[in-house]
């Protein structure tokens, strides 16, 4: 029975250990940051999102899309809670456009959904920090990472980067610091900035995470409560079997 | 720890009867909980849901023509109705009309008038659903024995504000919630 | 039903009665109710019940998944974001069902180093584990072609390197890959008929799930000291067991929710934990992913796969490649499994009461967290070669410690009766209440 537990422990262990394993990714220097969002109880910070979307629009755009993102969902609660108005305003004010019926142009309503962006050939945004491992903490420790160093392979520009596998990077360092005009006033430093922008792309990639967190902690405790409740009649109803009279 | 009694023993089948009936709703809320995800993923997403209102450009409608949007994945006709069609449904007395509520989801009460079938009564905006309320096909338009609309499939007559006069549609073709939020915009939903 | 004496279903006259004559369902549900099972069961022996659990479990969110997902190149990526953002609760349903793979193999992982622990496999229980042998392959042919739907970089590039083994085969290779694949190579045809199968084999496992259930009902279960109840009369047969209803299910129920807390704990607070990060990224022909890591649950027979390389003596002298060598020692590292009841010369079941067989499982225990564990590590530098031993280890345990530690080993004193290990065990006097005295006492071994 010990060796069935030991085994069991050990399977659990073995689990933690080869996911780890590939999960670290190798010789990167990933920055020391922490997000609002995680832990158990962790939520989205609102206003991180409202002006990591502002960065989105006016700095990541140019290059990357962000398809499986509807317009309507900045609006959620849980994301980063514009009002309908709000959100129309920024579809207008940003000008994304929609095909209609017809193939004409016409100004994308809030149902639409960010577009793709092929042109630059950067990765579509929606999933970004679903498909790095640690992926907020990645994309900021890749926004801060550049070392200044750049060298030329092949016809291409490659910058130095201290977060990226390789060392080398062909993103130009696309934040500085002072690249948006932050609408609620704060102070767009770099490391502001980086830490805006990866909490917003967290979000595109999981805006249920808040939902599933507190729907999480609302199992757990059911059962809990169950588990001890079945442990008493459990052993209530093999007393008869093991000390019998 | 205090030896417990088994179940063939009388000195205390209430606390007994307590936790096994606890328990047993425990696992009775457990199961619903489990089985509620199951159902409410069939009801519309959010997807269909973010469609459950659309906002309609109308500028480029001229009067006596129609254009057809789809609402809810089904037909609205968008009608600017003429003077002559106006005053055609103005001269029918209610009393002849077949279907004598309004149809109009934003006055579930009101008699049938022209008026209450206007989404705006100043203006000539006749906003309904283009689903023929007998089985459901779409009828055709500037039709039928009263000028308005006609039902190919089993020949219901709808009159130009679109009111069952003849046929076997047992109600007036229904108005969708429907304002104009600006001239130009007309929001449905 | 089965070959253990039960007490006769009577059912009421009447409706019971008129149903009971013309379809024995009741007498079924009596004889599931009231199975004599083993009273000394401990708690290795609930994975069984876990299982019929996830089985459910995938089966039923699979399908609530299948309403909302497609299949196509761009369409699979897209519907299951669909899914994951904008379906009521799809995000539980697809977490659930992901996770609920991973957990459905831990599970089957310790109830089948259980079964092989305690000797379940046994006469006279060949049948039930070979068709539990069946039900494990089939698990991983329908976890493989799950893992390709969302059709993400893992899933195609997984998609294209196990249906590529099949080219190792001689003379059929190549048309049975095309074959697999619909095409010259891995696409949207290939997807097509993934999601067909995945949809189809969960119910072939469950058909053979009614089987195993069947042949364990007729048998019986095993228990830790693998000395069978005594099925001689009745009056024996409730000395050693208890009814399945309410004792066993109460703790089978018991034991479930604790299993569930650590997939609930898993599936709501790091659902992606278990996945790999590369399956969020759209699957591109053109792009390999630096590493591809099969799920964590192929890894032990993954590290197997490539293990063999040609550069091996045992490869100089074998009249095939490597590529074949290895696809041969995957399946067939999976296939020993099933001819175990006869590899197994010991004349007791529980590994208990065996000295020396005891460490040689531990061993076994440990090669396969060690093969797991290299098989999510690169090709290069020391791991081929812990892959190596590892592998070796997995044939060497099956093809020649099992047979000759049952020849050379002299088994530990067993308890006579199952009654009298319980009794010892809970400190039951004999004589007290309803044991039997004469039962109780430890009889040497033969």
């Amino acid at each position: 029975m010990k060796m069935i537990k030991a085994a069991l422990a050990s399977l659990a262990l073995a689990c933690a250990m080869t996911t780890g394993a590939f999960a670290a990714g190798g010789d990167v220097e990933h920055a020391d940051v922490e997000f609002s969002f995680e832990g158990p109880f962790g939520v989205y910070d609102r206003a991180a999102l409202q002006r990591g979307l502002q960065i989105y629009q006016g700095v990541c755009a140019g290059c990357h899309g962000m398809k499986f993102v509807a317009f309507r969902t900045l609006a959620d609660k849980n994301g980063p809670g514009l009002s309908e108005d709000q959100v129309k305003a920024f579809i207008a004010e940003a000008g994304y456009e929609v095909e209609d019926e017809s193939g004409e142009l016409i100004p994308a309503k809030t149902y639409d959904y960010f577009p793709a962006n092929k042109g630059a050939g950067a990765p579509d945004m929606s999933l970004l920090a679903k498909a790095r491992a640690d992926g907020a903490v990645h994309i900021y420790s890749i926004l801060t990472g550049y070392t200044g160093e750049e060298k030329e392979v092949a016809g291409t520009t490659l910058y130095e980067n201290k977060a990226y596998p390789g060392g080398w990077i062909n993103m130009a360092p696309p934040l500085w610091g002072d690249d948006v005009e932050y609408s609620d006033g704060t102070e767009p430093t770099l490391e502001r900035e980086a830490r805006d922008i990866s909490q917003f792309l967290m979000w595109a990639a999981e805006p249920t995470m808040i939902e599933r967190k507190q729907a999480g902690i609302r199992n757990i405790v059911f059962l809990l409560i169950f588990a001890v409740m079945l442990f008493f009649v459990n052993r209530r109803i093999w007393a008869n079997v093991k000390h019998p009279e | 720890m205090a030896h417990t009694h088994g179940t063939g023993d009388g000195n205390e089948p209430h606390r007994r009867d307590v936790l096994f009936l606890a328990t047993g709703a425990m696992g009775a809320v457990g199961v619903a909980a489990t089985v509620w995800p199951l159902i409410d993923q069939m009801n519309p997403s959010a997807t269909e849901r973010a469609l459950s209102s659309i906002d309609v450009d109308v500028s480029a409608i001229e009067v006596g023509q129609q254009v057809t949007v789809t609402f809810l994945k089904s037909p609205v006709f968008i009608r600017r109705l003429t003077d002559e069609e106006k005053a055609a449904a103005e001269e029918t007395p209610i009393a002849d009309l077949k279907d004598q509520n309004a149809q109009n989801a934003l006055h579930p009460d009101d008699s049938a008038t022209l008026k209450h079938r206007l989404v705006d009564p100043e203006r000539d905006f006749l906003v309904m659903s283009g689903v023929c309320t007998h089985l459901g096909c779409v009828p055709v338009g500037e039709a039928g024995d009263f000028g308005g609309w006609f039902c190919p499939c089993h020949g219901s007559h709808y009159d130009t504000a679109g009111r069952i006069r003849k046929g076997p549609a047992p109600t007036n073709l229904p108005i969708p919630v429907a304002r104009f939020l600006d001239e130009n915009t007309l929001k449905l939903g | 039903m089965g070959n253990i004496p039960q007490e006769h279903y009577e059912p009421k006259p009447g409706a019971a009665s008129w149903v009971e004559e013309r379809l024995p369902i009741g007498g079924l549900i009596s004889h599931l109710q009231n199975f004599p099972t083993p009273k000394n069961l401990n708690y290795a022996y609930v994975f069984g019940g876990i299982l019929v659990l996830f089985l459910v479990i995938q089966i039923v969110t699979g399908i609530v998944l299948s309403m909302h997902y497609q299949v196509g190149d761009e369409a699979s990526f897209r519907s299951v974001e669909h899914i994951m953002r904008d379906v009521n609760g799809g995000w539980l349903l697809r977490y659930a069902h992901a996770n609920g793979a991973s957990f459905f193999f831990i599970a089957v992982y310790a109830h089948i180093f259980r079964g092989l622990y305690y000797g379940s496999y046994k006469a006279p229980r060949e049948l039930l584990w070979i068709i539990g042998v069946l039900i494990y392959v089939v698990m991983m042919a329908t976890a493989f072609m799950g893992y390709v739907l969302p059709w993400g970089q893992m899933s195609f590039w997984g998609a294209k390197v196990i249906t590529s083994l099949f080219g190792a085969i001689p003379l059929v290779g190549d048309s049975l890959t095309t074959w697999l694949w619909g095409g010259p190579a891995v696409g949207e045809a290939t997807l097509n008929r993934m999601f067909s199968l995945h949809y189809l084999l969960p119910f072939v496992i469950a058909g053979l799930t009614v089987l195993h259930i069947w042949a364990l009902h007729h048998v019986g279960n095993t228990n830790p000291t693998g000395v069978e109840i005594r099925k001689d009369s009745i009056e024996n047969v409730k000395k050693d067991t208890v009814p399945f209803t309410p004792y066993i299910a109460i703790k089978d129920l018991y034991a479930i929710v604790i299993f569930l807390i650590l997939f609930v704990a898993f599936t709501f607070f790091a659902p992606n934990y278990l996945g790999h990060p590369d399956n969020y990224v759209e699957a591109n022909p053109l792009v390999t992913p630096a590493h591809i890591v099969p799920e964590w649950y192929f890894l032990p027979f993954y590290a197997i796969l490539r293990a063999i390389t040609d550069d091996l003596w045992i490869m100089m002298i074998m009249p095939f490649d490597a590529k074949l060598g290895g696809v041969l020692a995957m399946f067939g590292a999976i296939a020993v499994l099933a001819f175990i009841p006869w590899l197994d010369t010991s004349r007791v079941r529980s590994t208990t009461y065996r000295p020396i067989y005891r460490w040689w499982f531990i061993l076994l225990v440990i090669d396969f967290f060690v093969l797991m564990w290299v098989g999510a590590k690169p090709a290069e530098g020391i791991y081929p070669i812990i892959a190596l031993i590892g592998t070796a280890y997995w044939f060497i345990h099956f093809l020649v410690v099992l047979p000759v530690v049952g020849l050379i080993e002299k088994p530990l004193a067993r308890p006579e009766t199952v009654e009298a290990a319980f009794n010892a065990k809970h400190g039951i006097e004999p004589g007290s209440g309803k044991t039997d005295a004469e039962a109780a006492a430890l009889q040497p071994a033969e």
